[in-house]
């Protein structure tokens, strides 16, 4: 017996009236902008001596263990973030590796950690909300006893900076909190007030961003001073200004970042990659609303179903 | 409409003795995993935060799992009535499939024992596609066993149970549940971003990953049909399977058109050439893809059995390379990462695959789910 | 070259042969030079016929440069210096004084014309006519413009010498000026040794290498030899481990000052200071101030000492990453070993060879149903 060809058009055109009535307008998801108490540290590599001043600050003012990668543990030289380690400063070397802050037979430095994202990947992630932003400075802190350990936030961080304890029985997520449990005490992070040279200074994300732009206007060579620890520390260090790269990383790459960066060679060369400026998980929010906003859909179609359903079996009795 | 009976004969047979060494070797590797950490059998890392487990035993499992998906469809919204003898194994093979996916997820989280936070509404983030992807499939691993349950009650009471309203909502939910959760399993690869091959990230993944997944589902049934016939000596369904079997072409036109209209639109295609891994794994997709396409587009190969386990097996492995690539092979964290599962890790895949054989085998010998020998009475 | 016994029966200041040699050997080593070389400093110490004539002329000097020079005691270099080289004038160290020293000195420097070293040490003023610093009456300003000429060659002995010192710190009311500058264009000689005080050992370095050689070591574009002055001392710090892992003293008497740790947030102006203190460094007892818990001022590097304030962060003047500091890219492992890569293949075969062999037997049993 063929397939009744007036019940499958009949099916066919239900399921279409079906999706035109259930889908809702098309629901963009609003773009995030920067909170207006938004807080973050500006790194400039240019400023940073590569002392690691910062790593030994950051494992201080959180606790962390020490990573020793060498056969002998007598020195703690972790070589990625991880587990252990939440704030990395790294090196770029081309050539002679020589020249500070030159592309061709130079070197510089980076500081990799979390970077506050206004559009976090992590925070759209995860299902439990782990991940979450601060309604007011837009930190990104991780809440351990909401998490379940499924590791999306790793996956979704287009900086990969989310760590997991693999070697845990009851493993945990580990990242940047930008010391959040220091700041409601009117403490700084940890890296920025261990910091000598002013490379990483703390402040709301308007005022670094000025301050970042105040740097790209400066002349190479000539000194300036730099504010040290935080942006309003009245603490300043004289020092030469280099010539920078006329780009401030995370001003709109994936909706923007509150930790933004400065350096003398392109930050692709500095292991941050390229990106484009609408977030990820916009593009994905605005698929999930669009589909299920309100649930409407799916209870339009869950309606339709049962009707074609419970006349299936009444063909049958 | 022909009767469900058990199959009958003894379980321990060589083929069940088998499977159920390989379930005791991986149940090793799985107390390691919950006593010394993932790390201690696994070689995910911080790169590849997933690997087969999610990519195999939740993503390729649960499409595998999808034939109760597609018969529920052709059955009680198309009203094809004659393919009901082919439900209750697919539903079977969904349940164990299904099941055995939520204990994959249970064995591959780190905090398991938070695993009850996805129904907390204070932890619940409804932006979360994998909130979504979570709570759809728990609900439906629930309304699977409820759709089996008439099979259970006729064991237990030998009585033909009949179809109430109740059963009615379940199954209607069984229909709109994997749509919303097979659709959202490309979704949630969405947020990988720039470390998705642009020959796998798309806006439009969900739609594909949805195709994908009804195509899988009737896949399935001709797989899992002709093995069942294989395996307990019986004649093949091919009649039933011939007209079945008409769908997936249909589908498969769909899924490539809107595939590479995909790829063509955004300007990807040029990637699929350019001789790396992922070069080479996109066109093997895709051809495991268009072999079955091409193969029942006639309907003389439809109506031969060898034929069809042919076309089931290719897109079963087309089915699973599309979702090994974008969630695994496709996917780049940067330099420096590298991900190839370990030997406890592999095993305790196998043993997830190998229980479930072992369950369907116990399943079918001893409860109501094939139809009687003979074929279906067209 | 072999040494015997009665190449040394001159040995001056009653030093044993072996100590002496000892000596000279180390002091090759000190600028740079081959060991081998010691020999031929002690030979040509010993076999000088006359003993090189030395006027050392003193301007705006706290004396301390003499005194560091006084301090060593192994040998006593004091005896060394004294009869190595024939001191016929030193304000500190005359026995005469008065008329009777200045007339000597008139004398040796008529004598010696174009052969004897002089010594500076001390800045000399130039303001008002130079009337802040006059000996016998006279301003040193004058007395350095009338002897420099008649010099073979001028060493500037500590930072007030080599580049004005303290005398010059601001205001510097009296135009403390470094001999260098006095005698630009003159066409003379000049090496300086700055320091506050220098290391006597550079000094005395640089005294035997002129007398061995006949001519001056190796200089830097400020005029100071490369064998001490080359490197900064940030580069030779014993503490430079703990500046490369980021562990600092915060604060004089913290945990991290007393477990020794780098001085670089105290001030420590090692990162910008040319000099050998790190190495070398003082008394014959290895001393120096980073090693005693003080931050090092910048004492002999012109614009840092007695001008960057002590405990103001210095500007590192040659950042170099340790050796070993983490790059970009990391490879963190993960790949498959050849169990796990040969187990996936295996199942994979096994797999594919059953679906092959299952494929035939639905073709046979199609075929027997039919």
């Amino acid at each position: 017996m063929k397939i009744k060809r007036r019940d499958f058009l009949k099916g066919a055109a239900g399921c279409g009236v079906l999706a035109a009535v259930g889908q809702p307008a098309y629901a963009e998801a609003k773009k995030k902008e920067r909170l207006p108490g938004a807080l973050g540290f500006l790194y400039d590599s240019t400023l940073c001596i590569g002392c690691q001043a910062c790593m030994v600050g950051c494992k201080k003012a959180n606790e962390m263990p020490v990573e020793s990668t060498d056969l002998l543990p007598i020195w703690e030289n972790p070589r990625d973030l991880s587990a252990k380690t939440l704030n990395v400063i790294k090196k770029f070397e081309s050539g002679t590796g020589t020249n500070k802050d030159q592309e061709t037979d130079g070197f510089a430095f980076i500081k990799r950690q979390c970077m506050h994202c206004v559009d976090p990947g992590c925070v759209s992630a995860c299902p439990v909300s782990a991940m979450r932003k601060n309604p007011d400075t837009g930190v990104v802190t991780y809440n351990k006893d909401a998490c379940i350990g499924c590791r999306y936030c790793q996956i979704a961080c287009p900086f990969n900076i989310p760590k997991f304890q693999w070697d845990a029985a009851f493993p945990q997520i580990v990242k940047c909190q930008l010391c959040s449990h220091l700041l409601p005490k009117g403490e700084i992070p940890g890296c920025c007030s261990s910091c000598p040279t002013g490379a990483t200074v703390f402040g709301p994300t308007t005022e670094l961003m000025a301050e970042a732009k105040r740097r790209q206007q400066m002349e190479p060579g000539k000194y300036y001073d730099f504010p040290v620890s935080s942006i309003d520390s009245g603490k300043n260090f004289s020092q030469q200004a280099a010539r920078y790269v006329p780009e401030i990383y995370g001003e709109n790459e994936v909706g923007g970042t509150q930790v933004l960066m400065l350096a003398g060679v392109p930050f692709s060369k500095l292991g941050l990659p390229e990106l484009p400026e609408k977030s990820y998980a916009s593009t994905a929010e605005t698929i999930q609303h669009t589909i299920y906003k309100g649930m409407i859909a799916p209870i339009v179609v869950l309606a339709g179903l049962f009707y074609f359903v419970n006349r299936s079996q009444k063909d049958k009795d | 409409m022909s009767e469900a009976k058990p199959v009958g004969g003894k379980v321990f047979t060589g083929p069940f003795l088998f499977f159920l060494v390989i379930t005791l070797i991986g149940i090793y590797f799985l107390a390691k995993r919950f006593m010394f950490g993932i790390g201690s059998v696994s070689n995910m890392n911080d790169g590849f935060a997933w690997g087969i487990w999610i990519t195999y035993d939740v993503v390729v499992g649960t499409a595998f799992a999808c034939g109760g998906y597609s018969m529920a469809l052709l059955v009680y919204v198309f009203n094809n009535g004659e393919y009901h003898p082919l439900v209750r194994p697919a539903l079977l093979a969904s349940m164990f499939g299904y099941t055995l996916a939520g204990v994959s997820v249970f064995i591959d989280i780190g905090r398991y024992w938070h695993i009850y936070n996805v129904f907390l509404p204070w932890y619940t983030n409804f932006n979360s596609v994998l909130l979504e992807v979570a709570l759809c499939i728990a609900a439906y691993i629930a309304v699977l066993w409820i759709e089996f349950s008439p099979t259970f009650l006729e064991a237990a009471t030998g009585t033909k149970s009949k179809v109430n309203k109740l059963l009615i909502f379940f199954i209607a939910l069984g229909i709109l549940l994997p749509t919303m959760h097979q659709s959202s399993l490309g979704s949630v690869m969405i947020l990988a971003g720039n470390k998705l091959s642009p020959l796998w990230w798309t806006p439009a993944l969900p739609l594909i990953f949805l195709i994908s997944a009804v195509t899988m589902g009737y896949t399935v049934v001709i797989f899992e049909s002709t093995l069942s016939a294989l395996g307990f000596k019986r004649p093949f369904e091919t009649d039933m399977l011939a007209k079945l079997s008409l769908v997936i072409p249909i589908l498969l036109v769909i899924f490539l058109v809107v595939r590479f209209g995909d790829l063509l639109i955004r300007g990807q295609l040029g990637l699929a050439f350019s001789g790396n891994l992922q070069g080479n794994m996109f066109l093997l997709e895709n051809i495991l893809h268009i072999v079955p396409l091409v193969i029942l587009a006639s309907a003389t190969n439809r109506k031969n059995a060898k034929m069809l386990f042919l076309s089931a097996c290719c897109l079963m492995l087309g089915g699973l390379l599309f979702r090994f690539n974008t969630y695994l092979i496709g996917f780049n964290p940067g330099e420096g990462w590298n991900y190839f599962p370990a030997i406890g890790e592999q095993f305790i895949t196998y043993t997830i695959i190998s229980a479930e054989i072992l369950l369907y085998m116990i399943f079918v010998k001893k409860l109501p789910v094939l139809p009687s020998h003979g074929q279906a009475k067209v | 070259m072999r040494c015997r016994e009665s190449d040394f029966d001159k040995i001056p200041g009653g030093v044993s042969r072996r100590d002496f040699l000892k000596v000279c050997t180390a002091t090759a080593v000190y600028m740079g030079l081959p060991a081998s070389l010691g020999p031929k400093i002690a030979a040509a110490a010993t076999a000088a016929k006359k003993r090189p004539p030395v006027i050392w002329l003193s301007g705006q000097e706290c004396t301390g440069c003499t005194e560091t020079l006084l301090r060593a005691t192994h040998p006593t270099v004091e005896h060394l210096i004294l009869d190595l080289i024939a001191l016929d004038y030193s304000e500190t160290l005359n026995t005469g004084a008065g008329h009777q020293a200045e007339e000597y000195r008139a004398k040796s420097i008529e004598e010696n014309k174009g052969k004897f070293i002089l010594v500076v040490e001390g800045s000399i003023p130039v303001k008002d006519g130079g009337i802040y610093c006059k000996v016998a009456g006279k301003p040193v300003l004058e007395i350095l413009k009338e002897t420099a000429p008649k010099a073979a060659a001028v060493v500037a002995i500590g930072s007030c010498a080599a580049w004005g010192g303290v005398p010059s710190a601001g205001p510097n009311p009296t135009g403390a000026t470094p001999a260098y500058k006095i005698l630009e264009g003159t066409g003379i000689p000049v090496i300086n040794i700055p320091g506050c005080p220098p290391n006597g050992y550079n000094f005395l370095s640089t005294v035997l290498y002129y007398v061995t050689f006949q001519k001056l070591p190796e200089l830097d574009d400020k005029l100071r030899p490369k064998f001490a002055y080359g490197r900064l001392i940030h580069e030779n710090c014993e503490r430079r481990p703990h500046f490369d892992a980021g562990r600092f003293a915060e604060q004089f008497g913290d945990e991290g000052h007393r477990l020794g740790y780098c001085l670089y947030k105290l001030g420590c102006k090692g990162p910008e200071t040319f000099n050998n203190c790190s190495t070398l460094r003082f008394n014959d007892m290895g001393t120096w101030p980073v090693n005693t818990g003080h931050p090092c001022f910048g004492c002999s590097e012109e614009g840092v000492g007695f001008n960057i304030p002590l405990h103001t962060p210095a500007e590192v003047k040659n950042v170099t990453p340790f050796a070993v500091q983490t790059p970009i890219t990391v490879d963190h492992g993960g790949g498959g070993t050849t169990g796990a890569v040969a187990l996936a293949a295996g199942v994979a075969g096994a797999a594919i060879g059953a679906g092959v062999v299952a494929l035939k037997k639905v073709d046979q049993a199609e075929k027997k149903q039919d």
